[in-house]
């Protein structure tokens, strides 16, 4: 059953229970695991038992002819910072090593409703706080593509899982490009929804004004699939918004004629890599003749999204990041006999030094002297940020930008200095700080390695984004390429 | 922006982290870098803006005071490093009388 891994899963419905059954998928799909994370290492725990189990039962229904739900027997992922009821979820953090959450994050609660089948839990960057998933605190993915490159992060492990055929779909979490920067970097579609389509609760927290779940995927039908599953209102979570969720998936096929494709200038500036600049302006052109009308805007608060992010991201950061501290959850330190050595040792041994890093600043941006300089100026520079896409979406429907400057990096190669790891952000960071729906679909190659297009709408637009990035996917073959190692 | 060890130390406190020598060493320069970056923010005026905290506006949400299932308590004990008969065990916050 070596042919089912690897194809989407629209292609894969109308066979199911016909041509081979959930049991057969999820096996399939079990085998690759055990084939290949062990050079690819996306996962930290396959749920291999709990997966057949779940599969089985999709069987039976099917053998009784009940209708299934819109994702049966979809093999899916999911990142280790959502948590799973029963199911460890570590955050890729020593401190929450010993973690079993006894509820189900609202997201995969939605999905198991849909009928996927969860394989496992996929490894991050520690608290989701890095670009290349080289801060996990367990070990570093690599990028299915070449395996002495990273496959971006944070959500490094979903990606490479899907790009290797080690899922089907998986979900990630997105605070500044977590599911769009390793979509790309593996050669897959990733989507993060507007701020508030998707339930954020059971989602470990980062930075509460920036997070948000989303899907990744082979192409992008899959996408507004999973998306569809996961969208909506939930009472657990205030900031999730009590909206109407459109058919993403119905509107697909809706074309682009006559729809405005606005390219900003600054995203093609310095720093991009002229491979990648090269596949992304094609990638504009193919949309151009499919009858799109392209014009250049202007961002011009982009150089100051990044420090404004970090700033912002960092004192989040380390207000959410307090409760971890020895007492009622987690890894703790043992030997403390005071409360204030209890918190600062277990603190100390339990996170790595990029939290610590990102805690610190976060913390001296918000302290007394500096409130008012940092992390108040972040918060107006980023009013100034949304306004420069509010006049953009005056003009145009879309904004096409390339994911990432660059179509990969090395293993080791950005690890030394941190500013150099956080630019690799530099174009997905302002879609979060206006809270806009993003995509990023394979657009392309640079020296073996996969290109990523990003797609940016309005607030809740997420059904036009995903329309045109299935439009230029449908129009080009990119979205069909498969890494060498899960061919081979 | 020069971030020195005893500014990292006056921070660490506030985020209750136990640095040793060396970090304190490192996160100082690092962390000097990474504001001289950020000083670029400056260069923009911001005079009269309004801040942003969240992208999306969010107001005040409620619902009905009703009493509804919680988690069970052994459930949430169970998660615990360490407790006693459905508590929690921490060390000693007061300190004992002579």
């Amino acid at each position: 059953m070596k042919e089912l891994v690897g194809r989407p899963y629209h292609e894969l419905r109308p066979r199911l229970g016909k041509d081979f059954s959930v049991r057969e998928l999820v096996d399939a799909y079990l085998e690759n695991i055990e084939r290949l994370d062990g050079q690819v290492r996306a996962y930290l725990t396959v749920t291999a038992d709990r997966a057949r189990a779940q599969a089985q039962e999709l069987d039976d229904r099917l053998a009784r002819r009940e209708p299934l739900p819109p994702l049966a027997g979809m093999p899916v992922a999911v990142k280790d910072n959502l948590c799973t009821r029963g199911v460890r979820t570590t955050c890729g953090s020593r401190i929450l090593e010993p973690f079993v959450p006894p509820y189900d994050a609202t997201a995969v609660q939605r999905l198991r409703e849909a009928g996927a089948v969860l394989l496992g839990k996929t490894n991050l960057d520690e608290f989701a706080m890095g670009s290349s998933t080289e801060n996990s605190g367990f070990f570093s993915t690599r990028n299915p593509w070449r395996l002495d490159h990273v496959p971006g992060g944070s959500s490094g492990g979903s990606a490479a899982a899907v790009a290797a055929g080690e899922a089907l779909a998986a979900l990630g979490s997105d605070t500044g490009g977590s599911i769009r920067q390793p979509a790309s970097l593996c050669g897959v579609v990733g989507l993060k929804p507007t701020y508030g389509r998707v339930s954020r609760y059971g989602l470990v927290a980062f930075a509460s004004s920036l997070d948000q779940i989303g899907p990744l995927s082979l192409d992008v039908r899959d996408c507004a699939l999973v998306l569809q599953a996961i969208s909506g209102h939930d009472p657990h979570d205030s900031t999730s918004v009590d909206l109407p969720v459109p058919d993403v998936v119905a509107s697909l096929e809706a074309g682009v004629r006559g729809l405005r494709v606005g390219v900003p200038v600054e995203f093609f500036g310095e720093g991009l890599h002229p491979g990648v600049r090269q596949a992304v302006l094609e990638a504009v052109r193919v949309l151009e003749g499919l009858g799109a009308r392209v014009e250049e805007v202007a961002l011009p608060t982009l150089e100051y999204a990044l420090p404004t992010y970090y700033l912002i991201a960092c004192a989040e950061a380390s207000s959410n990041l307090a409760r971890y501290d020895g007492v009622a959850y987690g890894y703790r330190s043992p030997g403390a006999h005071d409360l204030y050595t209890l918190y600062a040792r277990t603190r100390a041994e339990g996170f790595g030094p990029e939290v610590k890093r990102r805690i610190m600043l976060g913390t001296f941006a918000l302290s007394e002297g500096y409130y008012e300089g940092f992390y108040k100026k972040a918060q107006q520079v980023r009013t100034l940020v949304r306004r420069d896409f509010d006049r953009c979406f005056q003009r145009v429907d879309v904004l096409a930008t390339p994911t990432s400057p660059v179509a990969g990096f090395r293993l080791g190669e950005r690890t030394a200095d941190p500013l150099q790891m956080y630019l690799a952000d530099v174009y997905t960071i302002p879609v979060n700080l206006a809270g806009l729906p993003g995509i990023s679909v394979p657009c392309g190659f640079v020296d073996g390695l996969p290109v990523g297009l990003q797609l940016v709408g309005r607030p809740f637009e997420e059904a036009t984004v995903l329309r045109v990035a299935y439009a230029y996917e449908q129009a080009t073959e990119w979205h069909r390429h498969r890494c060498p190692l899960l061919r081979g | 922006m020069r971030i020195t060890p005893e500014v990292v130390e006056r921070v660490a406190r506030l985020s209750r982290l136990e640095l040793t020598e060396e970090e304190r060493a490192t996160f100082a320069s690092q962390l000097s870098s990474i504001l001289e970056y950020f000083a670029r923010l400056d260069r923009l005026p911001t005079e009269g803006v309004e801040p942003t905290s969240h992208a999306i506006r969010v107001t005040n949400v409620f619902r009905p005071d009703q009493v509804v299932p919680s988690l069970p308590v052994e459930a949430v004990v169970a998660m615990a490093p360490q407790a006693h008969e459905g508590f929690v065990v921490v060390p000693r916050v007061l300190e004992a009388e002579e």
